[in-house]
């Protein structure tokens, strides 16, 4: 699958925004600036950004609990993303969502979900959507390999094969459900090999090589969107912080850690640019420097929103509601 | 004055012509459950229907409006309820069919935590036009695990709407306003009246949600009594006639939103009320009412609230115990000279 210089410096900026964004959250949590639980995707940027590369508006994604990564692969704009974690009206959910629930239903993000497991069964449906409808689009189902072990993930794989829907389901595999690691709590050494179980097509990729994420996920969505049904992709990676904001990460050696940053995705992808060509350093800090201006402009605008007004408690419960 | 042109049909039949009508009239409306259409994948049985539902309440869909949009599905709640979930948010309008409510334990978080909360935890950004279709309540011998009346616990949930008709007409025009709802709606079908039969209105048969209705007009105390319990309520009415009270029975038909207007109304004309219903007492719907009335309707109040419920047990199965567990016409009528003694 050709990589076009456009797509590379785009996948470079995301991965690094991503990074960027964390890396701020993490400090503004520590700092007391954040409410309520936080779950970090540093580390895992490649996976996001390699599949939502092939992806736009049109498309649906689901998510996970750690879902901000895959808001900013998506699109979402930065700014309404640090305002939803301030808690602020201006906020991606006007406050009412937070980390765990950030969503952008206009650009296909449907939502970070607080229950490991809760996403499949809409990636389905919303797979199911746009083939009935025949829009065309496809439906990107990201779970951890804790979300593996669902019944929910399982049913939902079942549910797209036989039913040949558009949907992808990537598992992002950063060998932790919480703080229990895969060798224990899985049956299998590779998640992808479960795809044989539903008839789709299984592939392990490194989660750390955004380029091998991309070619993997091409592929994958390209069978959706010709009507081939779905398949899986599982891509091993590593987080860098915590399960959540807090986690002491005692079930993990500082060795095995500093192994996987030695393999840091945005590091490895920025050598790769610069080797063939596709950038030189200099861009490259520009780049990062945007990044870094654009997580300082979204703090701002969310210190300077206001919060929700009281009233505000008891709006969209429902669209319509009557007595 | 316009004339409706009604016809008697079952239960069963009039929640079909509502699908039909709706089916009709939106192309993005579909059903997905196990068995609704039957034989899916079995050559002789493509284009019909083997089943129509496990009681036949789909019946003949299949054949009108074909396989995508009459989906069979695997015996997988949690990954078809979450799939109509997924495709409400997503430009659908579905209608998922939960076989028997008690099945819920298996799929509730796709409908409370996902269908439920997806509006509001996005700050309305979201809707979520779904529709879970099930079967309510005993009297059918089927046992603790069919025959249960648990629609209380949606009522709980805010984000959830939560509908129980008693009538033909009613369920028709209840469950076109449901599919039409841009919320959530969990539309509960005791399968005992699915054989019974009343006036429907032919055409289009639309309902406001949220609206009680006055099933019977009376003077001395109010009986709200939900879905089968209406009729029950109206045979206890019939003898209590004869003893010279003049009973009001009070239909809510739709759980939430409540028409709590209605009920204190009723219950400021007769000042007595009596609540009668077949799920569970504890934390229920009939806790809830009577709460409405101590609460808001206090002053009204001439005599003590009664609730007349089954009891804080599963269903049993003995046809002799069962007939126990269900409230009677005879409950209900002891109930009403309680509040009056």
């Amino acid at each position: 699958m050709e990589l076009t210089n456009a797509t590379a410096l785009w996948m470079y900026e995301s991965t690094v925004l991503i990074r960027t964004f964390e890396d701020r959250a993490a400090k503004l949590f520590a700092d007391g600036e954040l409410p309520g639980f936080v779950h970090l995707y540093a580390g895992e940027e490649a996976v996001a950004v390699g599949v939502c590369a092939h992806l736009d508006d049109g498309d649906a994604i689901t998510s996970t609990h750690r879902g901000h990564g895959h808001c900013i692969a998506k699109g979402v704009d930065v700014k309404s993303m640090m305002a939803e974690l301030y808690g602020r009206a201006t906020g991606a959910c006007r406050g009412k969502g937070g980390s765990m629930h950030i969503a952008d239903v206009d650009k296909g993000m449907l939502g970070a979900n607080g229950i490991v497991g809760g996403g499949p069964p809409l990636a389905a449906g919303a797979g199911l959507a746009a083939k009935l409808l025949g829009t065309g689009a496809v439906a990107v189902c990201f779970f951890g390999d804790g979300a593996a072990e669902q019944g929910t993930t399982h049913e939902a794989m079942n549910l797209a094969a036989i039913w040949d829907l558009p949907v992808v389901f990537v598992c992002e595999n950063n060998g932790f459900a919480e703080s229990t690691p895969i060798e224990y709590h899985a049956s299998v050494t590779d998640i992808a090999e479960r795809a044989n179980a539903y008839g789709m097509p299984g592939v392990t990729v490194d989660g750390l090589d955004v380029v091998a994420v991309y070619e993997a996920a091409g592929e994958a969505v390209r069978r959706a969107r010709e009507g081939q049904g779905p398949s899986l992709v599982e891509a091993r990676t590593w987080r860098y912080y915590g399960h959540f904001e807090g986690d002491p990460l005692t079930y993990r050696t500082k060795e095995q850690d500093a192994e996987m940053r030695e393999r840091d995705a945005i590091a490895q992808f920025a050598e790769k640019l610069e080797a063939t060509g596709m950038a030189d350093g200099a861009e490259l800090r520009t780049i990062d420097a945007r990044c870094e201006a654009a997580v300082d402009e979204a703090v701002a605008f969310a210190k300077d929103s206001p919060y929700p007004e009281p009233a505000e408690l008891m709006d969209d419960v429902y669209v319509s509601y009557e007595a | 004055m316009s004339t409706v042109t009604t016809r008697t049909l079952t239960f069963r039949e009039a929640i079909n012509e509502a699908l039909v009508q709706e089916m009709e009239r939106d192309e993005t409306v579909i059903l997905l459950g196990e068995d609704v259409a039957g034989g899916a994948g079995v050559e002789e049985f493509e284009q019909a229907g083997a089943w129509g539902g496990v009681l036949g309440v789909t019946k003949g869909l299949v054949e009108q409006f074909g396989r995508d949009r009459v989906l069979d599905t695997p015996i997988s709640e949690s990954g078809f309820v979450g799939a109509a979930v997924g495709a409400a948010a997503t430009g659908l309008r579905p209608v998922a069919e939960l076989m028997f409510i008690d099945f819920f334990g298996v799929c509730f978080d796709q409908i409370f935590n996902q269908g439920g909360k997806l509006r509001y935890m996005f700050g309305g950004r979201a809707k979520v036009p779904v529709v879970v279709r099930s079967m309510v309540g005993a009297g059918f011998r089927a046992a603790a695990q069919h025959s249960g009346s648990h629609y209380s616990v949606f009522v709980h949930f805010p984000g959830l709407k939560v509908v129980v008709p008693s009538t033909p007409a009613d369920a028709k025009g209840l469950l076109a306003a449901a599919i039409r709802d841009d919320d959530p709606v969990l539309f509960c079908e005791h399968k005992m009246l699915y054989d019974t039969s009343g006036e429907v209105p032919a055409g289009e048969h639309v309902l406001a949600l949220g609206q009680a209705d006055l099933k019977r007009e009376g003077a001395d105390v109010t009986v709200v009594a939900i879905g089968r319990m209406v009729h029950l309520a109206l045979q206890a009415a019939e003898t209590l006639a004869g003893e010279g009270v003049d009973v009001e029975v009070l239909d809510p038909r739709s759980l939430s939103p409540l028409d709590t207007d209605a009920i204190l109304r009723s219950l400021g004309k007769t000042g007595r009320i009596v609540v009668v219903d077949e799920d569970n007492p504890r934390c229920s719907m009939a806790t809830d009412l009577l709460a409405l009335a101590a609460s808001e309707g206090f002053d009204d109040l001439d005599g003590p609230p009664q609730m007349v419920t089954a009891p804080h047990t599963p269903v049993p199965f003995s046809p002799a115990l069962e007939d126990v567990y269900l409230p009677s016409p005879e409950r209900i009528a002891e109930a009403v000279r309680r509040t009056l003694a």
